[in-house]
C-alpha cells in the first residue's frame, strides 16, 4: 500500500482540481452550450486539461531544478514558505485574473487553463506529495539529512525525471476524469441551476488546502 | 467578505432568472430639478402587493452634494460574476453604483444592512473621474466580466469623445479608459453586449456640449446628433465596425441585446426620423461574420393643434413619439417601447426579432393627450413613459416620466410632474394599467428604476 499513496494522493488532488468550476468544467460546459452540442464540451477538454498539466508541470519542473542546488532543509522551508505565504496572499486577496472570452480556441483554452491553475497555485498543493518522497534508498542525494525523516518514509524516487512526469500524468488523469465528467453530466443532465447551491466557495478550502499543504510539507 | 455560497440573485441563464421571486423593492433615482441647494436622491418604493405601503415610497437617501442629476445607474456586480472564464460567485450584488449624469460625480450605495435606507459608503468625485478616466457626464452602468464599466458621454471639458471605463469590481477605483483602439468613434451614450459573441455595443446621443442646454434644432436639423452604432471586440477593446443608421435618424440610445448568449442580435431605439418625425426600432445582428443593422419598428408622429404644442414643435403640427426607451423581456420575446412625446407604452412581440407584432399599448401623459392614471382619473398627466423597466418574470412593468432635466423644459415647459406607474402584462400579450400603483415623488423628478434583485436591464449571462 505504502507505495500507492502518492500516487493516490496525486490522483486525488487532481480530481479536486477537476471538480473546481473555475478550473475548466464550467467552461467546457458553456462552450457546448454554446454550439448547442456535446462536441463542444468534449472539444474543451482537451486543452483545458494540458494547461492544467502545463503549469503543475512547470511547478514540478522548477521543484525538480531547485533541489539540485538547494539543501533539502531549504528547500522544504522555501516551498512550505511559499505555499503559506500564497495562501494568506489568496486569504487577503481572494481576486482572479481577468479574462474576456468566449470565442476561444485550443490555444486560447489552454493558455487560460495554465493562467488559472498557476494563478490559484494548483501546482504549488502537490508540493507535500512531492517532499513526502523518500530521501533514501538508491537515489539519495543528501545522505546527511536523512535521519531527519520519520522513520519508513516511502513513495516515489526524486531524482528520476519520470517518476516526475508520471506523476504529472496521473494527477492530470484525475484533473482530466473528474472535470469531464462534471462538465458532460451537468451538460446533458443537471443542468447549471444547481450551481446556484451547490457552487461553495472552493476558493476558501483552496486556500485551507494551499495553507494545510505548507504545514504538512514541514511535519512530513 | 466573500460568501459560503453564491448571491442568491446570480442566475447562470436568463431562462433560470426568470424562474427567481418576485421583486418586493424597487430603487428609483430622483433629481431635484429647482436650484434651491437640495441633493438629488435615490428612493425606495415597496412593490410587494400584499404590503400595506405597496406602491409608496419607503425609503430614501439624499446625495452629498446638489447639481448631480441622477440619472442612469446599476449593481456592483450580477449574473455575470458566474461566466466561466472568471467566475467569482461568491461577491455580492449589494451596492449601487449612482453617478450623477451632470456633476461626474460617483455614489457608491450600500444596500445590504438596510435595503429601505441604503448608505453612501464612497464618493467617486469628478476630478478623480477626469485625470484617471478623461470621460465626464457619466451614464450607463454594468456589470461586467472585467469590472464595472461606465459610459461618459464626453471629454472633462465637454467636448468628445464620449467613452467606457472600468471600476475595480471590489475598490471601485477608477481604473481607466476602456478602448483601445476606438477607430472613428466619436459620440457616446449606452453600451452593453453580447458575452458569447465577445462583442461590444455602443450607441450615440451628442457631447456634452451638445445637451446640456437643451437640444439644439440647428443641430438636430443638420444631423449633428448621433445616427450610428458601433461594434467593438470585447475582448481586445477594439473598435470593429460602424453602423450609420442613415444622418436622418437621430438620436440613437438605448440598446437591448438578447439576453440569450447564444443570439447575436438585439434592439436599439432611434428618438426621430428628420423626414417625418416618426421614431423608430432597429435589430443589429450578425450576418456571415459582420453586423448589420435593420429597421424594424416604425411608429409615425401625430397630427396635433399647434396651440397644445411647446414652441419647439409647434411649426411641425405633430406630435413626435420621442422613442425614449426601450426594453426587452428576458425570454428575448417581448419588447416594450416607450414614446416620451405621445405618451404611449407599446408591447411587441419579437419572437421573430425581424418581423415584430405589436400585442399591447397603454396610454398616459403626453404632450398633447395628458392621459390620466385611472388612481387620480380628474389629474391630467404630464411627461409620459419613459424610462422602463421589466420584471424578471415579464409579468411586471415599471415606468417613469422624465427624460432629462433641460430637455423635459422644452417639451413640457411647464415642468415634468414626475411619477412612477406600473403595468401587468399578460405574457400572451396585452397590457393592464395597475389601479393601485401611482408613485409620485414630492417635486423630485425620477428617471432610472432598479429592481431589487436583477431586471431585464441589469444582468448579462453567459449560459443558455
Amino acid at each position: 500500500m505504502n507505495e500507492f499513496w502518492p500516487w493516490v494522493t496525486l490522483f486525488g488532488l487532481g480530481a479536486y482540481h477537476g471538480i473546481n468550476p473555475g478550473m475548466g468544467w464550467l467552461f467546457a460546459v458553456a462552450l457546448g452550450m454554446q454550439e448547442k452540442s456535446r462536441r463542444g464540451v468534449l472539444d474543451a477538454l482537451p486543452p483545458i486539461a494540458l494547461g492544467h498539466a502545463l503549469s503543475i508541470g512547470a511547478v514540478l519542473a522548477l521543484v525538480w531544478l531547485v533541489q539540485a542546488a538547494l539543501p533539502p532543509k531549504g528547500l522544504r522551508y522555501g516551498a512550505a514558505a511559499a505555499l503559506l505565504g500564497f495562501g494568506l496572499y489568496r486569504l487577503i486577496r481572494s481576486r482572479h485574473p481577468a479574462w474576456v472570452g468566449m470565442r476561444v480556441g485550443f490555444r486560447d483554452l489552454t493558455l487560460w487553463s495554465f493562467i488559472m491553475a498557476s494563478a490559484h497555485g494548483a501546482g504549488l498543493m502537490l508540493l507535500p506529495v512531492v517532499f513526502g518522497w523518500p530521501q533514501q534508498g538508491p537515489h539519495l542525494s543528501h545522505a546527511g539529512h536523512a535521519a531527519a525523516l520519520p522513520p519508513g518514509a516511502h513513495g516515489l524516487a526524486t531524482s528520476e525525471p519520470l517518476t516526475w512526469l508520471a506523476a504529472v500524468a496521473v494527477h492530470s488523469a484525475g484533473y482530466l476524469i473528474v472535470a469531464g465528467l462534471t462538465a458532460v453530466l451537468v451538460y446533458e443532465k443537471f443542468g447549471l441551476a444547481m450551481l446556484r447551491r451547490a457552487w461553495i466557495n472552493l476558493d476558501m478550502l483552496w486556500v485551507v488546502a494551499l495553507m494545510a499543504s505548507g504545514v504538512l510539507i514541514l511535519v512530513l | 467578505m466573500a460568501q459560503w455560497k453564491p448571491d442568491p440573485t446570480f442566475y447562470p441563464s436568463p431562462r433560470l432568472a426568470m424562474l427567481g421571486p418576485p421583486e418586493k423593492l424597487a430603487y428609483v433615482a430622483a433629481f431635484n430639478p429647482t436650484k434651491d441647494g437640495r441633493p438629488d436622491r435615490m428612493t425606495v418604493v415597496d412593490l410587494s402587493p400584499a404590503s400595506p405601503r405597496y406602491g409608496t415610497i419607503v425609503g430614501k437617501i439624499d446625495m452629498p452634494k446638489a447639481g448631480d442629476e441622477l440619472h442612469h445607474f446599476g449593481w456592483n456586480a450580477c449574473s455575470s460574476a458566474l461566466c466561466p472564464y472568471a467566475p467569482h460567485p461568491h461577491v455580492e450584488r449589494r451596492y449601487l453604483i449612482v453617478p450623477g449624469l451632470r456633476s461626474s460625480r460617483i455614489h457608491i450605495l450600500d444596500t445590504k444592512p438596510d435595503p429601505l435606507n441604503p448608505k453612501i459608503v464612497r464618493v467617486i468625485e469628478p476630478e478623480e473621474v477626469f485625470t484617471r478616466a478623461r470621460y465626464s457626464r457619466l451614464h450607463t452602468i454594468h456589470c461586467g466580466p472585467e469590472g464595472i464599466y461606465v459610459s461618459g458621454l464626453g471629454s472633462p471639458d465637454g467636448e468628445g469623445p464620449g467613452g467606457i471605463f472600468l471600476l475595480d469590481h471590489f475598490s471601485f477605483d477608477v481604473l481607466g479608459q476602456w478602448e483601445m483602439d476606438r477607430g472613428p468613434q466619436y459620440l457616446a451614450y449606452d453600451f452593453w453586449w453580447h458575452l458569447g459573441q465577445d462583442t461590444m455595443i455602443t450607441s450615440e446621443w451628442g457631447t456634452p456640449n451638445m445637451i446640456e442646454n437643451g437640444l439644439v434644432p440647428e443641430l438636430l436639423l443638420n444631423s449633428k446628433y448621433g445616427h450610428h452604432l458601433h461594434i467593438w471586440d470585447l475582448r481586445r477593446r477594439k473598435h470593429l465596425q460602424a453602423l450609420d443608421l442613415g444622418a436622418e435618424h437621430q438620436l440613437v440610445l438605448e440598446l437591448r441585446a438578447a439576453h440569450d448568449p447564444t443570439k447575436a442580435y438585439g434592439f436599439v431605439g432611434v428618438v426621430v426620423s428628420l423626414k417625418d418625425l416618426s421614431s423608430s426600432v432597429w435589430v443589429w445582428h450578425r450576418e456571415n461574420g459582420s453586423w448589420s443593422i435593420r429597421k424594424v419598428i416604425e411608429i409615425p408622429a401625430e397630427p396635433a393643434d399647434p396651440e397644445q404644442l411647446p414652441p419647439l414643435l409647434k411649426g411641425f403640427k405633430a406630435v413626435p413619439p420621442l422613442v425614449s426607451d426601450i426594453n426587452l423581456s428576458l425570454d428575448d420575446r417581448v419588447l416594450y417601447v416607450s414614446c416620451w412625446g405621445t405618451g404611449e407604452m407599446r408591447q411587441y412581440d419579437v419572437s421573430d426579432p425581424f418581423s415584430p407584432r405589436l400585442t399591447g399599448s397603454v396610454h398616459l401623459g403626453g404632450i398633447v393627450r395628458r392621459t390620466p392614471h385611472p388612481k387620480r382619473p380628474s389629474v391630467p398627466l404630464n411627461g409620459a413613459p419613459q424610462m422602463v423597466e421589466v420584471s424578471r418574470d415579464g409579468r411586471r412593468v415599471y415606468f417613469t416620466n422624465s427624460l432629462y432635466h433641460a430637455w423635459d423644459e422644452q417639451f413640457y415647459p411647464e415642468g415634468v410632474r414626475s411619477w412612477m406607474v406600473k403595468l401587468d402584462a399578460d405574457p400572451a400579450g396585452g397590457l393592464k394599467v395597475d389601479p393601485d400603483f401611482f408613485v409620485e415623488f414630492d417635486g423630485y423628478r425620477s428617471h432610472q428604476i432598479r429592481l431589487e434583485g436583477g431586471d431585464c436591464s441589469s444582468d448579462s449571462y453567459c449560459y443558455t
